[in-house]
Formats: C-alpha cells, structure tokens, sequence
C-alpha cells in the first residue's frame, strides 16, 4: 500500500520541491501556483539577472543531475555557444521516467506542472534557447494533460512565447510524448526520438550541447534537476547547499523513495544524503511482517545491488560510487529475504534485453545470451562455467564495449548478484553445487 | 513507398481523396492533428511519432494504408514511418483488441508479484501475451515499468493505470472495460 507521507510545516525553504502539492493531490493551477511564489523566480531573473548570471548562480549551487549520472548542471549549460552567433538552440526536459523503480517525476509533473514550466522558461532563458520539448513518455496520460494546460496557462499570462515579459526574448514550449522503449531516456536517442527517428544513440562526441536536436547546440535535463532552478534563483545558490544539512558536499533536497515489500511505500522530498536507513526504516518502514532486506537497489535496475550492512551509507553520488554502485534516481528497491537472486536478476536482465535498441552488437546479441544463461540456472539446469561465462558478460558488455551505456546499466545488478550472492548461482548449476549447501 | 488504388504517378498517395493500400484514407480531423503537430517542430519528420498516435487513436491500430498516409503527409518516405512504427512498442501495427491490457513485468512488480496477476489474467482471458481474445475484446501485452511501483503490482488498460492490482481484483476489474 502506499502513503505519500507528507509534511507538516513543509515551506519553499525547507522542501522547495513539494511544498506546494496538495494533500487532496489537485494539481496546482497558475493562480494558486503564483500565489505561492509561482513564477517569482522566473520574474527576478528576466528582469535583474542575464543569462549568464543565471548559469552562474546554478554552477555555483552545484545541483546535480538527478535523472541517475549526477553531471553538474551548471557545468552543463556552460558548454552550450552563447553569443549573438549561436543562432537556434533547445532546452529539451527529460521526462521519459522509465528506470524500473523510479516514480518521482510523475509525482512534480501531476501535482506541479506549472513547477516544471517555469523551471523549462528560466532555465531556457539561461542556455536562450528559442524553444523547449517535454519530452515525456506516452504513458503519462495523466501528466501531459497537466503540463498542456499548464503551458496554456503560462501562455495566457504572457510568461511563453513572443517577448517573454518584456525582455525580447521568444520563447515556445512544448510537449511531445513518445510511444514506449525505455532507451528514449538515453539522451541521444532521446534526440533521435524527437526528431521522428528510431530511438538509436548518437556517437559522442559532438556532445549534445554542439550538435544536438536537428543539428542545434541542445541542453537536455531531468525533470527533478530542473524543477529546483526556480528555486536556487529565488533563494540563492548558498541557501540551496545549505539544503543537505551537511549529510553530503552535495546541494539541495532529493526525491527519494522506496518500492518492495516495504509497510509503506513512496516518494518523499529530504536532504541530500539521507541515509539509506533513514529512508529503508523511518519512511519505508522496514520490511512487511514475517520479511527481512535481503539487498537493494539504490536507484533502478542499471545500480548495483547493495547489502543491509551499507544502509548507513549517505545517499548522494559518491559516496554510494564508493561503496560499488550508483545513487542512480534515489529511489530505492528492497529486496526481501524470500527472493531468489537468480530469479530477480533474470526477470532484470529480461527488461535489458527487451529494451535493447539493437544498435550494437554486444548490447543486441550478449543480452538474450545473458537472459538465456539465467533461465537455465534458474530451472537448475545451468553447466559448469555458466557463472564464469556471466562474469565474462560483466565485462564485454561493459563501458567502453558497447555504444551507449545500456548495457553496462544492464551489468551492474548481475556483477553484483553473483558478487554477492554467488551460491544462489551455483544452487543452479548441479555439478557446482558447494558442499556446504548439501546436507 | 507502394501505389495505391489511385494509380498516381510515382505511386505517392498525394491525389488526396482516392483510396490507398487497405482503402486507407485519413479523416479530415486526423490529417489536422497531423498538421497542427507538424507546426510544433523544425522538420515534418518530427511529427511521426504523432501521427502514428494520431492515426492509432481513432482506429485502434496503423495498417499498410495509414503508414503511406502518414509518409505522403510528412513528406518521407513510408520505410521511415514503418521504422519508427515498428521501433516504438506502444504503436501496433496489428489490429488489437477494444482495449489493451499492459502488465508491468519490470522489478517493482516482480518483487510484489505481479505473475500472479498476469496467471489470473491469462487464465481469466484465456490467452497468453501478444494475443486478443476471441470477441476482440482484450489484448494482453507485456510492458516495461509504468512508473507506479509504490502500487505494485501495476497495469495499464488502455489509458488508465490501475495498482496495486492482486489476483483477486481481476474480474472486477475486466468489468469495467466492456
């Protein structure tokens, strides 16, 4: 069952993100929106800060990209070409929410479209792109309807489109929605999917930021990442670091959740670098009756698994980096005692190799390869050499092997799946099983 | 690109009125939401995705025929539009059912036990993925995660995403989809 727990005494200053969602969950319209400092940061900056300033102030907060990789935002936007000469350039919104076990975005983008709007005109204004796209997955009916009347609305209000509130500058938003296949969140098949094609990765470099959307120096960002723009400008890239209350070098506020037989299931906005524990225990509430935490997946099915022993650990970037996996989205998976990891690992690797684009050869032929090999061992069916053959996979399908960073995403569960869990593997393969496993 | 019934020279489907493959002619209300689409973008090609959404949402799924349509209005070839079309596991290039059933099967799901659900709906529907029923009235689909996964296990039919869904809600649940 799930409990969106919220707050009591939630402010702008202490939880800029959901502060303003409602407790009957109504999407919050333009009027009330402005009547909680809607659009005040938008104000501020077209009328006292130019573009440059803007980036700055975002640079200098150090908000990282919390669609899973972390890139400094900032130091994104600082590698578009301003100037005169720059010509056409797109701030494209990542909205394509489909890393298995993450639902924060759709959480802003139906209770707070106006929230991502803003954020989508200021932070366009910033790169002075002349157009931006939501780019958000097709089954988000409930979202894109609220963004398209957002957009409306802001229209109306003179805040989208020519002469964006006096400043000369034209500025149109829209929303495209896709039509399936998780490797649209990759950002240069995400580009490609924009332009009408097969959602295949580009070769980097030029990195989007030369040669993105039809050839245009393009930005593309995560919807978390750019619902807290309004937010730095509006109070200030100190007050945004102050955020994390000194648990993490990172600034700012994190949508962390937590999927799995947990008692309590959701999304809750805390500071960066809220322990694991924190979230797994005080939010989460611990396993259902009769259940124990087997592992975790820190931020969807692309992160490696992690142990009770590393819920201590500080939820931000690096320090899950250093523990061998990846903060990815922040919302956590618990796996509960009863699962086998061969079977959790197969039904992962299933997802990889279904949504494989195809491209590359390692990615399009080692993933069913790898499905294939699981489902045998799953059955007790696997052969000698099966776990070796897994770890090979590990690494020819790694970074650097394949085009994009698919399949890698698709290695870390398994590398640590047999890392940590290598009996379950040979509990597979008859010839294997240890001695310590047979009575 | 293929000629169609209109016999047009260079067998591009632009004489407008005339019937094309599978007597294919797009509504007038398709051919403007194609249109409007394209004006959202730098290039018609942009608007494929759309089109093919447009197309799907009246007539539940995109033939031969709506495939040259869309590449005539677009103005590229129909190679392209099919490659987008087959690419994209949310556009159907087969006729479905009235309404279409996606069971996330993604780890969210697996961990509350969503294959419950989808032995329930298999066996209630009396098909297996990949299938419509009988009466044209369900089709079963596998889908990847919906996003829900605080309402695991979850599904989609048609529009509507429904969660936590358990074995038991199944049947009142099909109901409401006629």
């Amino acid at each position: 069952m799930s409990h969106h727990v919220l707050y009591s005494g939630k402010t702008g200053e202490t939880h800029p993100l959901t502060f303003r969602i409602r407790d009957d969950r109504q999407p919050v319209w333009l009027a009330e929106y402005e009547a909680q400092d809607g659009y005040a940061a938008l104000r501020k900056a077209l009328k006292e800060m130019d573009p440059a300033a803007v980036q700055a102030t975002v640079k200098d907060s150090n908000l990282r990209g919390r669609g899973g990789a972390g890139f400094p935002t900032g130091v994104k936007w600082s590698l578009i070409p301003m100037g005169p000469d720059a010509g056409k350039k797109y701030l494209v919104c990542n909205a394509d929410e489909m890393e298995p076990g993450t639902f924060k975005d759709r959480l802003l983008m139906e209770n707070l479209p106006h929230q991502l709007v803003e954020a989508m005109i200021l932070s366009a204004y910033a790169i002075q792109a002349y157009r931006g796209y939501i780019f958000l997955r097709g089954e988000y009916v409930v979202a894109a309807e609220r963004l398209n009347k957002a957009i409306a609305e802001a229209k109306a209000a003179g805040y989208i489109g020519k002469n964006v509130l006096g400043t000369g500058w034209d500025f149109e938003l829209y929303v495209h929605t896709g039509a399936g296949r998780y490797i649209c969140g990759e950002e240069t098949a995400l580009i490609n999917s924009l332009e009408g094609r097969r959602a295949n990765p580009r070769a980097k470099p030029p990195f989007p930021q030369i040669a993105g959307a039809w050839g245009k120096p393009t930005i593309v960002n995560n919807v978390e990442s750019l619902s807290n723009v309004p937010h730095i400008i509006l109070r200030g890239a100190e007050w945004f670091k102050g955020l994390s209350q000194g648990k993490s070098p990172d600034g700012g506020t994190k949508l962390y959740g937590i999927s799995g037989r947990t008692r309590r299931t959701g999304v809750w906005e805390l500071p960066i670098g809220t322990s694991a524990r924190e979230i797994f225990e005080e939010h989460g509430g611990g396993m259902q009756d009769g259940l124990s935490l087997k592992c975790w997946l820190p931020g969807g099915a692309s992160t490696d698994f992690l142990l009770p022993e590393h819920l201590d650990l500080a939820m931000d970037f690096d320090t899950i980096m250093k523990a061998g996996s990846r903060m990815g989205t922040g919302l956590i998976m618990a796996v509960d005692n009863r699962q086998n990891m061969v079977s959790v690992v197969r039904n992962l690797e299933e997802f990889f190799a279904r949504e494989s684009c195809g491209w590359c050869t390692p990615c399009r032929d080692g993933l069913p390869w790898t499905v294939k090999v699981l489902r045998a061992i799953e059955k007790g069916e696997g052969k000698p050499g099966d776990i070796e053959f897994l770890q090979k996979m590990t690494r020819d399908l790694w970074i650097g092997k394949t085009f994009c960073a698919h399949a890698p995403g698709a290695m870390e569960p398994l590398q640590s799946a047999i890392k940590f869990f290598r009996d379950e593997f040979q509990q597979g393969i008859p010839s294997q099983i240890p001695a310590t496993a047979v009575n | 690109m293929t000629t169609g019934n209109c016999g047009c020279a260079g067998g591009q489907n632009t004489c407008g009125g005339n019937k094309g493959k599978d007597n294919f002619v797009l509504s007038d209300a398709e051919r403007h939401d194609i249109e409007h689409a394209m004006e959202h973008y730098e290039d018609p090609r942009a608007a494929s995705i759309d089109a093919l959404k447009t197309v799907q949402a009246s007539r539940g799924w995109v033939s031969d025929g709506a495939i040259d349509a869309i590449a005539a209005v677009l103005g590229i070839p129909a190679s392209d539009v099919d490659g987008v079309a087959t690419f994209y596991n949310r556009i159907y290039r087969k006729p479905v059912g009235r309404h279409v059933i996606s069971v996330c099967d993604s780890i969210g799901c697996f961990l509350t036990g969503y294959e419950d659900v989808k032995s329930e709906l298999q066996k209630q529907l009396g098909i297996e993925y990949g299938r419509t029923t009988a009466d044209g009235r369900f089709t079963l689909l596998p889908i990847c995660c919906l996003g829900n996964c605080d309402k695991g296990p979850a599904l989609m039919i048609d529009d509507d995403t429904h969660g936590p869904v358990a074995p038991a809600d199944v049947a009142k649940l099909l109901e409401q989809y006629k």
